[in-house]
Formats: C-alpha cells, sequence, structure tokens
C-alpha cells in the first residue's frame, strides 16, 4: 500500500495532520462529557469543559451587613468583614454596586458611591465601606463581584447518579436484560446453525434463503402485532404483558437472523473430515455438535455475543415497547432518555449518566475488538 | 439492590438453564424413543434413520418457532393491520394509505428520511474510505482506526447526549459552554439553538449518525483494501500514476462490491433510525422521522395500530430491493448449499 502516494515529506505530514483530524473530532465529543462528569456542577455552567483545567470566574451578587453592624473610626461610620463570610474562599478580580455594572472597579481600589461613601474590596474578599454619615436601614449594601474558582474535580456527580437519580439500579436492570437476551440467542441459533450447515432435511435450502431475507426486515414491522400480542397475552392469563422473560424473547426473535446466518457461515468452513470421522466413530449430531463444533466455533460464537450484547445494550426502541418504565424495570438507555426530558439542563447528571451508559460497552469493545472486527466482516450484510 | 441483583441472577440462570435443558433433553428423548445402540442391526438402522429424520427439527425447532412468532408472523400481521382502524377491529380499506398520502407530518418524515438516505450512507462510506486509505500509511494507524471505530460501541441514546452537549446554547450574554457554540463565538459569529432550526436541523442529527457509523464503513472498506493485489498498485506507479487516478480508478474500482454492502448496510440503518431523532427534537421543528413517527403513532392518545402499521410498511416498502439484492448475492455465494 505504500507505494500508493508520493512519499515525499510533505504529503507524509500532511496524511499524520489529516489522521489527527479525524481523530480529534472523533474522539473529542466523548472526551467532553467525561470531563465534564467529573467537574464540580457550578463550574460545569461558569465555563467550557475545555476550560476546566483553567480557573473558572462568575460573576456573583452578595450584601454586606446590615446598619447595625457599624461602628466609628477615625470620625467616619465604618462596615467591615468579608463577604465570603466563613464560606469557601475565592479570589476577587473586580466588583461594583449595580448589576450592569458588576464588575465596573478593580479589586483592591477604592470606589466612590458618591456622598462621601467609599467602598473598598479586596482580592480575598474582605471590604471595608465608609461614610460620613452613619449608614441606615436593615438591608445592607448589594454588591456585584467577578470571583475565580480554581478548578474543582470530584466524583460527587456520579454518587449522586447511581444512589438517586436511580441510574444504578437501571445499570442491574440493564445487565438483567443484557445477559440472558445474549446467552439465549447463541444457544438456539448455535443448534439451527449446525442444522442448517450439517444435515440433510427438507426445506433447508428454502429456510436459508427466508433468514437471509429476514436479516434486514425492519424491526418498525414487528413492533406492532407483537405488542397486541403481548397485551392479549397477558390480559389471558393475568400476568404483566411487561416482563423481562417477554423481552428475552423479543431480542431473541430479532437476533436470530443474523446469529444464524454469522453462526452457519462459519460453521459450513469447518473441515469435513472431522465431522466425518467422527460420525464413523459413532458420534450422533448431538456429541459432534457439542464436543466438536461448538469448541471449534469459539471465536464466531465471540463475536456474536459481543454484537449481541451491545446491541441489547444500546436498544431503546425494543425497551420503550416491552419493558415498563418504573424503576425495577427501565433500562439505562431508556432512562436516559427520561432524564434528557427532566433534566434538560442539569449537565452534571446527564453527562454522568451517558458515560456510565457508555462505559460499559467501551470495555467490552476494547476488550474484545478483535471478535468484534471479525464478526463485522463476516456479518456486513446485517440490517439490523 | 441486593435483591434485585439476585432476583437478576435467579431469571438468569432460569432463562439460560431453561434452553440448555430443552437442547439436552429433546436429545436424550429421542435417543431414549429410538434407540440405535443395544438393539439388533435392523432395528438399529432404522431406528438411526429415524433419528435422523426428527434431529434437525429438534436442532432448528426452537429458532423456527421464535423466528415465526417474532418476525414471520408480525411481518404479515403488520400488512394486515394497515388496512385495520386504530384499534385493529374494522377494516377500513385503504382509508389508512390515502392518510399517509395527504398527512403533512408524514410528508414532512418522508422528505426528512429522502434526505437522511441520501447525505448519512454517501458521508459515512466516504469519509470510511478516506479514513481507511490515511491509516493505512502510517504507523500509528491501528490506534487511530481503533478511536475512530470506538463510537460504533455508543448506543444511539448515550451519543445523543454527547452531542446535544455540543450543540447545547446558553442565552446571549451567558458563557457558551457548547463546543460548536463557543467556536462560532470564538471567531466571532452568532450562537444558535442549532436543534430548531428548521431543515439545517436535520444536518446536525446526521453529523451523529455519520459519526457513529464512519467506524463501521473504515473498517470494513480498510479490509477490502488490504486484499487489492500489490501488482495492480504498483503497475500503476511504474506507468505514471498520480496518488488520485490510483485512488479512483485502481483502488475503487476493485472494491466496488465492498462499498456496495457497506452503502446499502448504512441504508438499511438510516431507514431505522429512531433514538437520535426520539432524544434530541421528538420530531419537532420539522426534524421528524418515519420510525419516530411510527413510534409515536403506536402510543399516540392510546394508539393507532393501523395508521402506525401503515409507517413500517412504507419502511418495509423502501427495505425490500435491499432485501431481494441481499438474497440474489447469497445465493450467488454459496451455490445453494
Amino acid at each position: 500500500m505504500a507505494v500508493a502516494t508520493g512519499n515525499s515529506f510533505a504529503s507524509r505530514f500532511g496524511v499524520h495532520i489529516a489522521v489527527l483530524v479525524f481523530v480529534a473530532i472523533w474522539t473529542i465529543p466523548t472526551l467532553g462529557i467525561l470531563v465534564s462528569s467529573l467537574r464540580d456542577k457550578d463550574q460545569i455552567v461558569a465555563s467550557g469543559w475545555w476550560n476546566s483545567f483553567a480557573s473558572s470566574s462568575q460573576t456573583e451578587a452578595g450584601r454586606l451587613p446590615a446598619a447595625s453592624a457599624q461602628t466609628q473610626k477615625d470620625g467616619k461610620f465604618v462596615l467591615e468583614g468579608n463577604i465570603f463570610g466563613d464560606g469557601v474562599k475565592r479570589n476577587i478580580s473586580a466588583f461594583g454596586v449595580k448589576a450592569a455594572a458588576p464588575t465596573q472597579y478593580p479589586a483592591g481600589t477604592s470606589a466612590d458611591l458618591g456622598d462621601g461613601v467609599t467602598l473598598q474590596v479586596n482580592a480575598d474578599g474582605s471590604f471595608v465601606m465608609a461614610s460620613p454619615k452613619a449608614f441606615e436601614g436593615d438591608r445592607g449594601q448589594r454588591v456585584y463581584y467577578a470571583s475565580s474558582a480554581p478548578p474543582k474535580f470530584t466524583t460527587d456527580n456520579y454518587q449522586t447518579v447511581l444512589f438517586s437519580e436511580g441510574i444504578g439500579r437501571s445499570f442491574m436492570n440493564s445487565l438483567t436484560v443484557t445477559i440472558p437476551a445474549t446467552v439465549i440467542p447463541i444457544l438456539i441459533a448455535a443448534f439451527a446453525a449446525y442444522a442448517l450447515a450439517w444435515m440433510r432435511f427438507p426445506g433447508r435450502a428454502l429456510l436459508i434463503a427466508v433468514i437471509i431475507g429476514l436479516l434486514v426486515v425492519p424491526l418498525q414491522m414487528s413492533l406492532i402485532p407483537l405488542l397486541r400480542l403481548y397485551n392479549g397475552v397477558g390480559t389471558f392469563f393475568g400476568v404483566p404483558s411487561k416482563t423481562y422473560l417477554g423481552i428475552w424473547l423479543a431480542h431473541t426473535g430479532f437476533g436470530l437472523p443474523f446469529a444464524i446466518y454469522l453462526l452457519r457461515s462459519y460453521i459450513a468452513g469447518l473441515p469435513r473430515e472431522i465431522m466425518e470421522s467422527a460420525r464413523i466413530d459413532g458420534a450422533s449430531d448431538f456429541e459432534i455438535f457439542v464436543k466438536i463444533v461448538l469448541p471449534l466455533s469459539f471465536p464466531v460464537l465471540a463475536s456474536f455475543a459481543i454484537f449481541q450484547f451491545l446491541w441489547v445494550w444500546n436498544d431503546l426502541l425494543v425497551a420503550m415497547v416491552f419493558l415498563g418504565t418504573a424503576p425495577d424495570q427501565i433500562v439505562l438507555t431508556a432512562k436516559l432518555n427520561a432524564l434528557l426530558g427532566s433534566r434538560g439542563g442539569n449537565w452534571e447528571i446527564l453527562t454522568t449518566s451517558a458515560f456510565i451508559t457508555i462505559i460499559v460497552p467501551l470495555i467490552v469493545f476494547f476488550s474484545l475488538q478483535r471478535y468484534f472486527v471479525r464478526g463485522l466482516l463476516a456479518g456486513s450484510v446485517k440490517g439490523g | 439492590m441486593a435483591t434485585q441483583i439476585f432476583s437478576a441472577i435467579f431469571v438468569i440462570i432460569i432463562g439460560v438453564g431453561g434452553c440448555v435443558a430443552y437442547f439436552w433433553g429433546a436429545n436424550k428423548l429421542l435417543d431414549l424413543i429410538f434407540p440405535s445402540r443395544g438393539v439388533s442391526g435392523t432395528a438399529a438402522v432404522n431406528n438411526l434413520r429415524r433419528q435422523g429424520l426428527v434431529r434437525p427439527w429438534l436442532f432448528v425447532g426452537p429458532a423456527l418457532i421464535i423466528l415465526t412468532i417474532y418476525l414471520i408472523y408480525p411481518v404479515i400481521a403488520t400488512l394486515w393491520l394497515s388496512f385495520f382502524d386504530r384499534g385493529g377491529t374494522s377494516f377500513v380499506g385503504f382509508a389508512n394509505y390515502e392518510w399517509a398520502l395527504r398527512d403533512p407530518d408524514l410528508r414532512n418524515a418522508i422528505m426528512n428520511n429522502i434526505l437522511w438516505l441520501a447525505v448519512v450512507p454517501a458521508a459515512c462510506t466516504f469519509l470510511g474510505l478516506i479514513i481507511a486509505v490515511l491509516t493505512d500509511k502510517i504507523w500509528w494507524g491501528t490506534i487511530a482506526k481503533s478511536l475512530i471505530f470506538l463510537p460504533l460501541a455508543i448506543s444511539f441514546v448515550g451519543a445523543s447526549v454527547i452531542w446535544k452537549f455540543i450543540y447545547e446554547y446558553r442565552g446571549d450574554g451567558q458563557i457558551q459552554i457548547g463546543l460548536l457554540n463557543a467556536i462560532i463565538q470564538h471567531f466571532g459569529g452568532q450562537p444558535q439553538v442549532w436543534i430548531s432550526l428548521p431543515f439545517w436541523n436535520n444536518f446536525f442529527l446526521m453529523i451523529i449518525l455519520i459519526w457513529i457509523q464512519t467506524g463501521f464503513a473504515m473498517v470494513i472498506l480498510s479490509s477490502a483494501l488490504r486484499g487489492i493485489p500489490e501488482e495492480t498498485l504498483e503497475a500503476a506507479v511504474i506507468d505514471g500514476a498520480n496518488p488520485f487516478q490510483i485512488f479512483w480508478k485502481i483502488m475503487v474500482p476493485q472494491i466496488w462490491g465492498t462499498i456496495a454492502v457497506v452503502w446499502t448496510t448504512i441504508t438499511i440503518l438510516v431507514l431505522k433510525v429512531f433514538d437520535i431523532v426520539l432524544t434530541m427534537t421528538n420530531g419537532q421543528w420539522n426534524s421528524q422521522v418515519l420510525a419516530n413517527l411510527m413510534f409515536d403513532w403506536m402510543f399516540r392518545g392510546g394508539g393507532d395500530f393501523g395508521r402506525g402499521a401503515t409507517i413500517a410498511i412504507i419502511i418495509m416498502i423502501a427495505v425490500i430491493p435491499i432485501m431481494i439484492w441481499n438474497i440474489r448475492q447469497a445465493n450467488k455465494e454459496t451455490g445453494g448449499h
């Protein structure tokens, strides 16, 4: 492949830059929510996440103490103290007394408020307000200030989201849906794939054609009749229509065409001699399948398992139709969708929840990428 | 939490165990009914033959039953329901299809789907091809490919949150915390509420799917490119072809088949796109698509199954040509094996 382009330094340099740009575009979005999920929730809205390592500045308002706190010093009435009180100290860069000009005066300077009244706010928050006349009223002077806080990273968001927003529960629900919905189709498809590849029976060719046709049938074609069927079964037997068993079977059904297609093409390619010598030794089809075909098919079984795991874990549509939205059934994707509606502006909740939903697929994906790619190459006619 | 974990493990064992029990038990039972060992010669041969007749159906049986219930029956039932009213009880002829021709929402959804079909498969295939070619030339290409491939593992809902954060808009005068608006503001532009800009918002939603699917196109095309015989490329270099000629005239024609597969796979995915639209806009601001509209009709006011089924049929009609092409390809490859 190296021969395909000119090998001048400029063109090689260009290739590196171009790939770097692509990689940046494809990773920065995910990085954004990872970084944000670890930030303090006030800082998320105060500055862009790309600035999260710099101090974030924000404009705030406070109120000086009421007139009753004044003291007399050098013939003047004075109010002294610290704007932050006993709270977290931040660094003030500027202050003001009007909402329209909250940063009129730099910190540490003395502002003339008229009638001889002066106010000085220092960088550490300490202030001195002085007046030739006594202060009056029980509401103190309003003060605006721009402060900067050092970058603050925390895992608080994860605690909040996992334990009080219900994401932890949903995580368990997702696992409850995903594991059986991955294992059951593998078992069923492996037996069918072996029969379709190595056993002779009438209608086999037709069955293969039907399965390839079903590969691309949109899920949408199944939803309404199955919803009616589930409701009907639920009413008839007096059981809930939205159950884990129901969604496992649904995912099994939707995953089967691809599973059978992928497994059959692999199992059909296993060497004929092995099967025949086992058969001569008196092994039955069941024994051949369990003792020879299954172990040899491990790579393709792993490929399909990863596919199905990712597909079920990431699915929203099937879960919304066949599972309820109560806390004991709602899966991560549906929960995240619900949070988007109810917590639209709370980015600390959304980014953290999103990261929790994508972390499992990412781990599976990175640790088993080899099998995933192999499955992708073998089964790329799959539509859904 | 603990009870949830235990009940989850319990149901997992029941579900998976039931499956194993069926296959093991059914085969054991067949061996018991038609014993092939410990009986006389002819009886054993006869029983073996009978076993051979039954056993394939034990193997494909569960798959066949589930495929019938979950895919074959629903396809017929959906077609059937599309001629019935909202409750699925009284026959209404072509009324749902007449409605489909007139309904402005549906027309908007179809137009948007066409737009998606025109842009997303082309963009994914094109970007995937370019990245595949470029990453093949550099030493850290594998790492680069892994990172570009990564969004494929992310759910559409997760990706929607990721991109919603990028498109985030804060009111005038506030600090823009969305990357896109921050960049635009940095260069002196006016921040916008991107996902509510009619027409253009479609493209902002498409970017999410392109971001997810480019990795898929890249991996498939990259492996196809590896399969190109080295000699054809060397010959082209000797003949003095420049890199662009080599790319368009030597490499692309040799991987047409793979490009077609990638293109059709993404096309089917686009026809079914649902999660992204639901989570980003729920079809507001003229961004509706067929799959989301169908979901809407399934549950709107208790659900209108007739109209929902009609929309499903429209999606199916768009898929049928690809389905036929797939079956033909498969028949050609396997020669009916």
